[in-house]
């Protein structure tokens, strides 16, 4: 088992370097010097000089201990990603943004799944039949509406017309007012996608001969359903949340934005705003960095729960 | 040494006369997956909105490059009515002749005075074309990557499974985001990366990832199989094996593939234009719903409905068309 961890720690590294090896790529060699623009249109050529050195892009790309490729490797290792274009500091910024996102994604991770997997089974239980095909087609309808006329329309209606909720979130207020809505949203709108996955799940399941056999044995459906099938369906459901789990942290883009709500995903909204590469950066690391440990941890979690794996 | 034909065949062994007509006509698998998507009417009415919607983005380019003369609804710039004008109600208008006339806007207009029903129907143009070059740049890396990987294995397998394995590390959105913002506005080669070109730049190149692993995993699994095996008896070299024996043998799900991909493009493009990456100066479905959210306040409904029901009806009908696709081409990959 020790030599497992430690294999599979190790097939971590290069992914890690790839993922540093892609940002340095795109913001550095790409991307490129981008004073001028820091500056802005009326700047000076001292006042670029400067800040082209403040942000060391007067240094070589490579080949240098002090080079740009060194450095980018240097900080992202260290976790000292430096001061974004408003001088405060990105870590400050990042871990701001964690508890407002984590308030909002949380209740509508859990919120879809116990929605989704309850439907899911109550759908078996109904499997091919027209009501399973109305709850199919149901799905793709939601899955094929964008996620922002979502967003768009369901605050129009019940925060602007309604009045049932804050248009806006509100720091004084309670998180349950101004968040309520929000969630809501999101999990109408993340609906149709997870209903869909789960009732695959669940569909796959009941066609072991485990199933058969209990069915034969003249168990009934709810008990078929909710003793046999559940707790076999639960592998690849608890794989898929475990995965899920850092997106959390990454707030959601868009929800945050039309609620005003201050999370990682309104950072990274002004960060493309105001073209701010070192955000944008940091961000891409520590993300790729959650992911990364998270999928060890499942990968290690089932190492431990099935002797039959065995990392070739 | 020519063998004998079919007929000469069946008029030296009499035994076998009149069986030919027993032995029903072979299909291949594209007629037969073909035949059984016809039977589902619903997939037959989604392929025909998906036509339609193509045959529409088409014209609009065709108007374009041909410099035809452009009918009334590719006229998307001109101003037909007064600003904010509702939908279906009919209002007098003076038209560029001066004449005064009663006019009627199906989807209303705009604040400008443009007509909403013009700018949707040009806006399937800017969409389309965006999924479109998505779609094409991703499958132009993924494919060849995917087939490399699956045929060869050994170290370029190890290579190509690095690179999936660290673009898929980094979550979706950031990645295409930070693509598009890193590539918008900028000149390479002499060419200017503007408008819809860096949005599609960047989703084609981040989004190569799922067709690669299903093409190295197909390729992994037909590798062994025997019509390879004698390809490979007969001498064939690796690139006819791979491009005229492989590939088309898993050319269905590539095309499967790619009609549900579509639907992520078109997807995409839309949170694009809201974030300010996207199209500016042409009307697109991302630019429109971005536009209207702040005209919904004012009770501008239309703008926004207009988009929504322009991107609902293509996204529903290649959800539909592509899950009977799978169905009907791979029922081995059937999920229901």
């Amino acid at each position: 088992m020790t030599v497992y961890i430690f294999r599979r720690l190790l097939y971590t590294v290069p992914i890690v370097v790839g993922v540093l090896l892609l940002t340095f790529f795109l913001f550095s060699v790409v991307g490129g010097d981008i004073s001028p623009q820091i500056a802005g249109k009326n700047a000076d050529a001292q006042t670029i000089a400067e800040i082209r050195h403040e942000y060391g892009f007067d240094k070589p790309l490579f080949l240098s201990w002090d080079s740009q490729f060194v450095n980018h490797f240097r900080k992202a290792l260290t976790f000292q990603f430096g001061r974004a274009l408003d001088r405060e500091k990105i870590s400050e910024k990042i871990l701001r943004g964690v508890g407002p996102s984590l308030s909002l994604t949380i209740p509508m991770f859990l919120g879809t799944l116990v929605l989704s997997l309850t439907l899911a089974l109550l759908a078996a239980f109904v499997r091919g039949s027209w009501l399973d095909m109305v709850v199919v087609i149901l799905c793709v309808a939601g899955m094929s509406i964008p996620y922002l006329s979502f967003i768009i329309y369901g605050q129009y209606f019940f925060a602007y017309k309604l009045g049932w909720f804050p248009i806006l979130y509100m720091p004084e207020e309670s998180l349950l007012t101004s968040l309520t809505l929000p969630v809501l949203i999101g999990i109408i709108a993340g609906l149709g996608g997870n209903l869909r996955f789960y009732r695959t799940v669940v569909l796959d399941e009941m066609r072991s001969d485990y199933v058969r056999t209990a069915f034969a044995k003249g168990l009934s459906t709810p008990q078929v359903l909710f003793k046999h099938v559940l707790k076999n369906a639960l592998i690849p459901i608890i794989t898929s949340v475990v995965l899920s789990i850092p997106y959390l942290f990454l707030g959601s883009l868009l929800l945050e934005r039309f609620f005003g709500i201050p999370g990682l995903g309104s950072l990274m909204i002004e960060a493309i705003a105001s073209r701010d590469f070192f955000i944008i950066n940091a961000m891409t690391f520590i993300f790729s960095l959650l992911i990364v440990v998270f999928t060890l941890l499942t990968d290690i979690c089932y190492a431990w729960a099935d002797p039959r794996i065995k990392l070739e | 040494m020519p063998g004998p034909t079919r007929e000469s065949n069946s008029n030296e062994h009499p035994a076998f006369a009149g069986l030919e007509e027993q032995i029903p006509p072979g299909r291949s698998l594209w007629a037969d997956g073909l035949r059984r998507l016809r039977r589902q009417r619903l997939a037959v009415v989604c392929f025909w909105i998906v036509v339609l919607y193509l045959g529409l983005a088409g014209f609009e380019f065709a108007v374009e490059i041909f410099g035809w003369e452009k009918p009334a609804f590719v006229r998307w710039n001109e101003i037909v009515g007064p600003s904010y004008q509702k939908p279906m109600e009919s209002y007098e208008w003076t038209d560029e002749q001066g004449r005064s006339c009663i006019r009627r806007a199906w989807m209303g207009t705009d604040f400008m005075g443009r007509s909403t029903l013009r700018r949707t129907l040009y806006g399937a143009k800017t969409s389309i074309t965006v999924a479109l070059c998505a779609s094409l740049i991703s499958l132009a890396i993924g494919v060849p990557l995917g087939a490399a990987a699956g045929y060869f294995r050994g170290w370029i397998d190890d290579l190509i499974i690095w690179l999936i394995s660290t673009l898929s590390t980094i979550p979706y959105l950031l990645l295409l985001m930070a693509f598009a913002v890193v590539l918008r506005d900028r000149t390479f080669w002499g060419i200017e990366l503007r408008g819809i070109t860096s949005v599609y730049l960047a989703m084609g190149l981040t989004s190569w990832v799922g067709i690669c692993r299903l093409i190295r995993g197909e390729f992994i699994k037909r590798k062994e199989s025997e019509y390879v095996l004698a390809a490979k008896a007969t001498g064939c070299s690796n690139a006819r094996i791979i491009f005229s024996h492989l590939l088309p043998n898993v050319f269905h799900i590539i095309i499967i593939d790619l009609s549900l991909r579509f639907v992520d493009f078109i997807h995409a493009e839309v949170i694009l234009s809201f974030l300010g990456l996207g199209e500016t100066d042409k009307p697109s479905w991302g630019a429109m719903i971005d536009a209207a959210r702040a005209e919904l306040a004012r009770d501008v409904w239309w703008e926004m409905t207009a988009a929504t029901v322009a991107i609902f009806l293509l996204s529903l009908s290649l959800n539909l068309l592509g899950d009977a696709l799978r169905d009907c081409l791979d029922p081995k990959l059937r999920m229901d």
